[in-house]
């Protein structure tokens, strides 16, 4: 009976130690990869390579994303709007939540997706078939040469793919409300234009440069800890991009609190 | 002596593995070490390579105490190992040529000339001649053995490390392979050593035989004395004979 009741305590018990544990293996492998960005040699012809495939190839999918997200946004806006709000709010509304929240967050969970979970199966593949032993026996510091280009590409791209989305979300929910809600381009602009900020770009892309880390990070740190054949390179991919989402999630909150 | 290892002792959680192991494999020499799968046999030779820390022991190779050794120190002696692993661990990406070539970029010195000339010679060695731009899914397992030995010898290494170089493959495959180690051991002069559950591949390129048991070695020796030697668990493995090997009682 007494170990019944104690159950749940053992469960929270080995969460914690669990994640405390992975916390501490996490800041061993990226401390370790802040030393090895010293190899200089290692990375630098890797880093173009995975900014086209973690930037360049997410795109498509971002831009989709942002167009879809900027005509509902301008939709709703509409709709919620009534009475005594003029109607150019829709401008207000559609630019604050692209830059602030949707561009940034939206971006960086579909991008979880796509690069979080690329990136983990890549090296957990590499890990189950003793590719990165072989790196390391062929006197290759394995961290300068997948991990460092990687979240370097993350955290460069990022901030770039992030900024086109919103530019496209906006553009996406100015055609809207001019072609479905008999709004002129000059409201909507004054809309757009009359509580913007420019520390909010600035904003966007500080978040989207800490995702881009995040989801590379997440990608490469569940990625080499792979163990255990094919069902490990598919428990190791849920678990980055479940990782990356929660992460960005709560950073996201994080940012809000002390920049704004 | 050119390897050493001293008393060395490896867990996995609560489960040891290598329960003070012994062994000296001498310069020039192949020593090959045989035992069931799950030996840990394959542990063992990444405590050669550096990949793998002992718990207790030590692990010599020449003057450097390998789990000493910092991360500079380290790349420098992997520089003079080359490690052949089970099932290749070709890199997928890369071309047979660009795998060869990947130890040599990162040698001092090293322009693209003079690495494309030592990979063409690398797999002329290993009978791969014209393969250099096949990707390792083009290949057949045999191959891919052989791609990953070329990659192994390519900086002309001083030791090297054999992980089950001929599992999987069909015996005349089998006796390429065991050739292609004689001949480094011969034309190279390279010190090796061989983790292998084949008998007839031990007897065959080995200079020493040792037998891994229970986390230690139970039994080294030429290939005549492993033949002639009366020891029961050995006599078990070699005759595939599992109340021999494991004791009576046992399935």
């Amino acid at each position: 009976m007494a170990e019944l009741l104690l159950r749940p305590f053992a469960a929270i018990g080995n969460l914690t130690l669990s994640g405390l544990e992975s916390l501490g293996r996490a800041w061993r492998l990226f401390s370790s990869a802040a030393v090895s960005i010293r190899s200089t040699d290692v990375w630098t012809p890797l880093l173009l390579p995975q900014m086209a495939k973690v930037g360049v190839a997410s795109v498509p999918i971002a831009l989709f994303i942002a167009t879809f997200t900027g005509i509902v946004m301008a939709l709703q806006a509409s709709y919620s709007l009534t009475g005594a709000i003029p109607p150019y709010f829709v401008g207000t509304l559609v630019g604050k939540t692209m830059i602030l929240e949707l561009g940034p967050v939206l971006t960086g969970l579909v991008l979880a997706g796509r690069v979080g979970a690329n990136i983990s199966a890549e090296l957990g593949t590499m890990r189950v078939t003793e590719q990165v032993d072989a790196l390391e026996t062929l006197a290759y510091d394995p961290l300068a040469y997948l991990v460092v280009p990687r979240v370097l590409a993350g955290i460069l791209m990022f901030p770039a793919v992030v900024l086109l989305a919103i530019s496209i979300g906006i553009a996406a929910g100015w055609f809207t409300a001019l072609q479905l809600l008999e709004m002129s381009s000059a409201e909507f602009v004054k809309g757009l234009r009359i509580y913007f900020a420019p520390w909010d770009v600035w904003f966007a892309v500080i978040k989207s440069l800490s995702f881009g880390a995040v989801v590379t990070g997440a990608g490469c740190y569940c990625g080499l800890r792979t163990e255990g054949g094919a069902e490990g390179v598919g428990r190791s991919t849920t678990r980055a991009v479940v990782t990356a989402c929660m992460i960005i999630l709560c950073l996201d909150a994080f940012w809000a609190a002390v920049l704004l | 002596m050119s390897i050493r290892l001293q008393e060395v002792r490896k867990s996995f959680g609560p489960k040891p593995v290598l329960k003070g192991f012994t062994l000296e494999v001498r310069d020039g020499e192949t020593l090959a070490i045989v035992g069931p799968s799950g030996s840990g046999k394959s542990v063992l030779l990444k405590h050669v390579a550096g990949l793998l820390r002992p718990d207790a022991g030590s692990v010599l190779v020449d003057t450097y105490s390998v789990p000493d050794l910092g991360r500079k120190e380290l790349i420098q002696l992997r520089r003079r190992i080359g490690y052949v692993f089970q099932f290749a661990a070709l890199f997928d990406s890369m071309t047979v040529a660009e795998n060869v070539g990947m130890g040599l970029r990162r040698m001092p010195g090293w322009d693209a000339q003079r690495i494309a000339a030592r990979v063409a010679e690398c797999l002329a060695l290993v009978d791969l001649n014209g393969l250099g731009d096949r990707y390792p899914a083009q290949l057949s397992g045999g191959q891919r053995k052989r791609a990953g030995l070329a990659r192994a010898i390519a900086p002309s290494p001083k030791f090297l490390l054999y992980d089950e170089p001929t599992t999987g493959l069909d015996p005349v495959t089998t006796t390429v392979i065991d050739r292609l180690i004689l001949r480094m051991s011969d034309e190279l002069g390279v010190t090796g050593l061989v983790v292998t559950h084949d008998m007839t591949s031990a007897y065959r390129v080995a200079d020493r035989i040792t037998l891994l048991h229970d986390g230690r070695a139970r039994f080294t020796g030429t290939p005549a004395e492993v033949r002639a030697a009366g020891d029961e668990v050995l006599r078990g493995f070699v005759e595939g004979d599992p109340d021999l090997y494991f004791g009576s009682g046992r399935d």
